[in-house]
């Protein structure tokens, strides 16, 4: 690349070789970059298309070292709805991420505007707090949770003792939307209240709508959060399959289907598939968002 | 007069403040302070959840460091995580995100795919990786036999099971590889032309410019990484049970760890002192333990990253 900035002496009709190797240098750069790029490209995506493929193979198929199906077996995704409790999964998973989703969002706002724009003592305190409460493994206050939820309130069996501790703001979406309504200049805020707007309508009408790619972003993570959670159904659903959710309940589909890794990698396409969905539709929200605002990710 | 309006008007400010913090203020009091506390309080206390809890002293915190056979195979295997994936995850990142800023062509694309793998729910990551990576008849081993390599048994051989995590880990890198993007374009150009004039090679470009300007971020990577693993419990719990072929609510209870406590990690353990054996004293040392380690983490993060903590204004 050093020969590119050096300066061509003379101008030629014809190409000096200086600009010959350049160019050649440039383009046997851009073959590598691109190789290299096709190559992880395959390590990212094999693995979906193998799980995809196998999904699609007889029960028999299933059980040899072929890679491609030879019979293409769409049933088989019928097959692992058709399983007793799949649907409720589902429906369980949509309850706990959506009402938890919307929970947290409602909640956290406030927390996150008053840590932004609020100027009180103990402020930092209290962010240190939240990162701390963000950083903090979930199985180091499991068991008097559990104790709590399941002995005083009886409600051990059911998702409620993962969706409502969500009304009362979530650490990670307090910290991630006060970083986002850091960027919105005190100006506005200002502005309002000089037209007389009290603080909640300063909220409600002139921050809420700067910080939607914010609220979006949240919202997302919760989102997957809930949808991937794997401890709190076990703890809290685990005895009742009624209450269980795709995460939970897809490892009992592999105790059940015990060798058939069509069914199973069926049923792990079907847990896959809305996260990544959500991700394609919510992406072009979420770029827009970040580009209007103009804040770098 | 002037002083009293001064006091009721930073008394209406105090109340407005406290309505705003009010729902986190009560989840940290009954999500985080309460069980903390009484965290503490059940770890010198013995309680099997059926009988009243009587006061043991010392002895859960005795049972779990000297008896309690899993305890030091998870610290270990903690220890190899962070030594060994968090590293190469780190690295990895780093290079994923280094070869995306250089990618000219479809760099969207490539950015997507390079992401997707992050998202894929952990237990149904982990279920793909435990068909793809199974000694006999996964593609992976297939392949490599085709090939003439050696195919290990991954999940089912104890000194492979933690490398076929860390290829899983390192399959869900997009995490790391969006933020070292992010940061690698902050970079100076300026400073690449200056280097370049003074006619550095590309590796003394990346060792004098690169490094130094993205070095926070690595900082960064490195101590979330750390604090991570210290919450790992989704993907070595499923690997060692669909490895294990244990079959769920059948009546038989997994011990985790499978094979020979390869896969074990600390709050694998809350789980199987509190919800297994039902000693929940012990189950609180553990959970203790884990908490000293996480925020010792945190702390070095909040320090090395005064930039999370700047002031509002």
């Amino acid at each position: 690349m050093t020969q590119v900035l050096d300066p061509p002496v003379r101008r030629t009709p014809l190409v000096s070789g200086a600009e010959r190797t350049a160019r050649r240098k440039a383009v046997l750069e851009w073959i590598a970059v691109h190789a290299l790029g096709v190559a992880a490209a395959l390590f990212f995506t094999l693995p979906f298309v193998f799980v995809f493929l196998t999904s699609l193979m007889s029960d028999t198929q299933a059980l040899s070292r072929d890679l491609i199906p030879h019979t293409w077996e769409w049933g088989n995704y019928r097959k692992v709805f058709d399983t007793p409790g799949f649907l409720t999964w589902w429906r369980n998973t949509l309850l706990y991420a959506g009402l938890g989703t919307a929970l947290t969002v409602v909640s956290s706002i406030p927390v996150a505007y008053a840590l932004a724009k609020f100027r009180f003592r103990g402020r930092s305190l209290s962010l240190m707090l939240v990162i701390s409460m963000m950083m903090l493994p979930p199985q180091v206050v499991v068991i008097p949770m559990y104790l709590f939820w399941a002995k005083q309130l009886d409600l051990s069996g059911t998702l409620w003792p993962l969706i409502v501790p969500m009304a009362f703001g979530d650490a990670f979406s307090i910290f991630l939307l006060r970083q986002f309504l850091l960027t919105i200049p005190n100006e506005y805020l200002d502005a309002a209240r000089v037209d007389g707007c009290g603080d909640l309508r300063t909220l409600l009408r002139v921050v809420l709508p700067m910080a939607k790619p914010g609220i979006a972003a949240v919202a997302l993570f919760q989102f997957f959060y809930a949808w991937n959670d794997y401890f709190g159904p076990q703890i809290y659903a685990s005895e009742s399959p009624g209450a269980w959710t795709l995460s939970y309940g897809l490892e009992s589909f592999k105790g059940v289907h015990h060798t058939d890794w069509n069914l199973t990698m069926a049923a792990t396409v079907l847990v896959m598939a809305p996260v990544i969905l959500v991700f394609f539709f919510a992406q072009k929200a979420f770029v827009e968002g970040v580009t209007l605002t103009g804040v770098k990710g | 007069m002037s002083t009293v309006t001064l006091a009721s008007k930073r008394r209406r400010s105090a109340l407005r403040t406290l309505a705003f913090l009010s729902p986190w203020l009560i989840g940290f009091a009954v999500f985080f302070a309460y069980p903390l506390i009484s965290t503490v309080y059940f770890s010198f206390m013995h309680y099997d959840g059926f009988r009243p809890p009587t006061w043991s002293g010392g002895k859960n915190w005795a049972y779990v460091f000297e008896h309690y056979p899993l305890f030091w195979p998870a610290l270990r295997n903690t220890l190899w995580l962070v030594l060994v994936m968090v590293t190469l995850r780190v690295v990895f990142g780093l290079g994923v995100g280094l070869l995306i800023t250089k990618i000219k062509t479809g760099t969207g694309v490539f950015r997507t795919l390079f992401y997707l793998p992050y998202l894929a729910p952990p237990v149904a990551a982990t279920m793909a990786f435990a068909f793809l990576l199974n000694p006999g008849t996964g593609p992976v081993n297939s392949l490599l036999e085709k090939t003439g390599l050696p195919a290990p048994s991954w999940f089912n051989d104890p000194a492979w099971s933690k490398p076929a995590l860390t290829l899983l880990a390192l399959w869900g890198v997009g995490d790391l590889m969006v933020i070292f993007m992010a940061a690698l374009l902050d970079v100076p150009a300026e400073q690449y032309e200056a280097a370049e004039l003074d006619g550095a090679s590309a590796w003394q470009r990346f060792r004098y410019v690169t490094l130094p300007n993205i070095s926070p971020i690595v900082m960064f990577a490195v101590v979330t990484g750390v604090i991570q693993t210290m919450q790992y419990y989704t993907q070595p719990l499923i690997a060692g049970k669909v490895a294990s072929g244990v079959i769920q609510g059948a009546g038989t209870q997994f011990e985790p760890g499978y094979p020979d406590k390869s896969t074990l990690t600390l709050p694998q353990l809350v789980y199987n002192l509190g919800f297994q054996r039902f000693d929940y004293g012990s189950a609180c040392v553990v959970a203790l333990v884990l908490f000293a380690l996480s925020m010792a983490f945190t702390a070095l993060l909040m320090r090395r990253r005064g930039g999370l903590l700047k002031a509002g204004d």
